[in-house]
């Protein structure tokens, strides 16, 4: 009686608590498993073991996808937020034609099914005849990640005061010096954070990695096929709660940065400042 | 051209897409002289001083620095430096590296510019906050840091956008002080951008009056507001009463003008504007320091005239009457000292009103 009156009263607390279960409750389970005793994912949980995440350190194509995950991770933060300087730079400071239908073609792939995209950029490779490698991946991905670099640097660029940029200029600095002293240190932090959410997105990212890979599986597309293997489910969750935890670290410590970069400018710390 | 010009602006215009911002401006800026674009927003003060910082390019005429003109010239190869009204200070530098940004691109040794930031800061008597980070200076204190960074340096011009803005009163009207005394110190053109006429009288040798992109008027503080070439700059420049009038009878000599609720007058050919027809002179001008309240039947002026008191506004040293003239629809404003023994006059109080051949100014 008292439970369903609480209820009653307080249906908007309810429905968010049942939310948030229902949101991270599977996510939860991943660790709970990778540390169960038992080869059978299955309740009840029999004993706490090490032995997964030892699996894992042994097995080499584990080492191998590693790898290519963390080259291809690098490689797409790198290019997108290179791109996302140059094209955040435009958006905010430069008047052009068709800007708005330009900036919405960058954020397009934000809404776009990744399995279109994934598809349709194999259909392209195949079509011009390039074979798939490490790179068509890191194409795909950079694809994917530049919305999120133009949106992070956007915001960067935007609490920009362009006077320091004329103050730059009007104190005998050139104009790649005026970058290089005053434009660069201060959109810094909103590198370091783009930098950090794009490595997460392609490090996680599975569809188009799925369809653009070669011989070079990613992390993502190994435990997929893994997964075939009921003996291999336990190294797998061990390995899930791995990449869980980086990806948490990675975007706290980019969103920190961001942060981090609005206050040195004065602006204000929330988290939609941008186009996000 | 004058021998001292620093600056020679000709003909200078300037459009951004359709918006005509400048149009034929010119003007010259004697070396060593306070300059004043003074004007409401949008006049194109600002664009004037942008185009001579090198920041945008003039679409017609050329605007040269020490005889050499600026075309192509882009700011970093400009002897001029700027005082941003947003101040601009690097937030991520300290006081001292701000001051000696432009100097790390001179050839000097870190002793050198060391020492010259240290002298920049004691001009601006911010002397031992070379490491001071930026965020921690007051409104004014950044203004010095602008200033500071500019004068180091040594340009040949310093320009200041509104550069007193942003302060509140009492510290604007103490800077104003500072910064005028500094200039003539220095001895460098000094060139500020204002729409506070107030600021303009207070600092200027000279002032240009901009509206709609054109110089009305370019002269000292005292001939701007002693002879404003129109009713628009006179109103401008601080208050000035405007009455109808008409030009009765005139000669290369004098003038005699028939002001119904003054009276009639004989005005000295050069106290006329100049290039003004006589026969389209159809109002006078009279600043509220130029009519007086006569309190005593004792007291005389050159000439009366009657009128009623309809208000009054005590300002402590000051009080603002508004006084309907006898022939006149509209009150004028006359400004009256406070001093002892003067008591404020009730509205509904008659008064006489006196003023004087020199009191007044014609408009056409």
């Amino acid at each position: 009686m008292n439970v369903t009156r609480f209820l009653s009263r307080n249906w908007l607390v309810s429905y968010a608590a049942v939310y948030m279960v229902l949101l991270y409750l599977p996510a939860l389970l991943l660790p709970l498993f990778a540390f169960n005793s038992s080869t059978i994912i299955a309740f009840p949980l029999k004993g706490f073991t090490f032995e997964w995440f030892g699996v894992l350190i042994e097995t080499k194509a584990v080492h191998k996808a590693v790898q290519n995950s963390l080259i291809i991770a690098l490689i797409t933060s790198a290019i997108s937020t290179l791109l996302g300087i140059l094209g955040a730079r435009a958006i905010v400071r430069f008047r052009f034609p068709l800007k708005r239908g330009i900036v919405g073609l960058i954020m397009i792939p934000l809404i776009l099914p990744e399995i279109i995209v994934g598809v349709s950029l194999l259909v392209l490779l195949m079509q011009i005849g390039i074979s798939l490698s490490i790179w068509t991946v890191i194409a795909g991905h950079v694809l994917i990640c530049l919305p999120f670099s133009v949106a992070i640097l956007s915001s960067a660029f935007q609490g920009l005061d362009p006077s320091l940029e004329e103050a730059s200029m009007d104190l005998g600095e050139t104009r790649f010096g005026t970058f290089r002293r005053v434009i660069f240190p201060l959109i810094l932090p909103g590198i370091i954070s783009s930098m950090l959410i794009t490595f997460t997105i392609s490090l996680d990212e599975f569809i188009i990695a799925f369809f653009l890979t070669g011989t070079d599986v990613t992390l993502p597309v190994y435990i997929w096929g893994q997964m075939r293997f009921p003996a291999k489910l336990p190294s797998i969750m061990a390995l899930g709660t791995i990449l869980l935890l980086l990806s948490i670290f990675l975007l706290v410590l980019g969103e920190l940065f961001r942060r981090r970069s609005a206050r040195r400018q004065g602006k204000s710390t929330s988290p939609t400042g941008g186009l996000v | 051209m004058s021998e001292n010009a620093i600056i020679e602006i000709e003909d200078v215009s300037k459009s951004f897409g359709s918006v005509t911002a400048l149009r034929g401006v010119d003007a010259i800026i004697r070396e060593g002289e306070f300059f004043s674009l003074l004007g409401p927003s949008g006049c194109g003060k600002t664009t004037l001083l942008r185009l001579i910082a090198g920041f945008d390019e003039p679409t017609g005429g050329t605007v040269s620095i020490a005889g050499e003109p600026m075309a192509g010239k882009p700011a970093n190869m400009r002897p001029t430096n700027m005082v941003f009204q947003s101040y601009a200070i690097f937030p991520h530098l300290s006081v001292g590296e701000n001051v000696g940004y432009g100097l790390k691109k001179k050839k000097m040794s870190r002793q050198e510019i060391a020492d010259e930031v240290t002298r920049a800061l004691a001009m601006v008597d911010l002397a031992g906050y070379g490491d001071r980070a930026a965020h921690e200076l007051s409104g004014g204190q950044r203004q010095r840091v602008a200033l500071a960074r500019a004068l180091v340096m040594k340009p040949k011009v310093v320009l200041l956008d509104e550069p007193l803005s942003a302060l509140d009163k009492k510290l604007r009207e103490q800077m104003q002080i500072e910064l005028r005394q500094l200039q003539k110190q220095i001895g460098i053109t000094f060139i500020l951008v204002t729409h506070d006429q107030e600021e303009a009288l207070i600092m200027s040798d000279r002032i240009a009056v901009l509206f709609e992109g054109e110089i009305a008027q370019l002269d000292t503080p005292e001939a701007l507001y002693r002879r404003p070439v129109n009713k628009r700059v006179a109103s401008f420049i601080g208050v000035m009463n405007f009455l109808p009038a008409t030009v009765t009878a005139s000669s290369d000599t004098a003038m005699s003008v028939n002001i119904p609720s003054l009276g009639q007058v004989d005005l000295h050919a050069d106290q006329l504007p100049e290039g003004l027809n006589p026969a389209a002179v159809d109002t006078i001008g009279v600043r509220p320091e130029m009519l007086t309240i006569l309190f005593d039947e004792s007291e005389a002026a050159e000439r009366e005239a009657p009128g009623e008191v309809t208000s009054a506004s005590y300002c402590g040293d000051m009080t603002y009457y508004s006084v309907l003239l006898a022939q006149a629809d509209e009150p004028v404003t006359i400004s009256m000292r406070n001093t002892t023994g003067r008591s404020i006059l009730t509205p509904g109080t008659q008064v006489r009103v006196g003023w004087g051949h020199e009191s007044v100014v014609l408009f056409d």
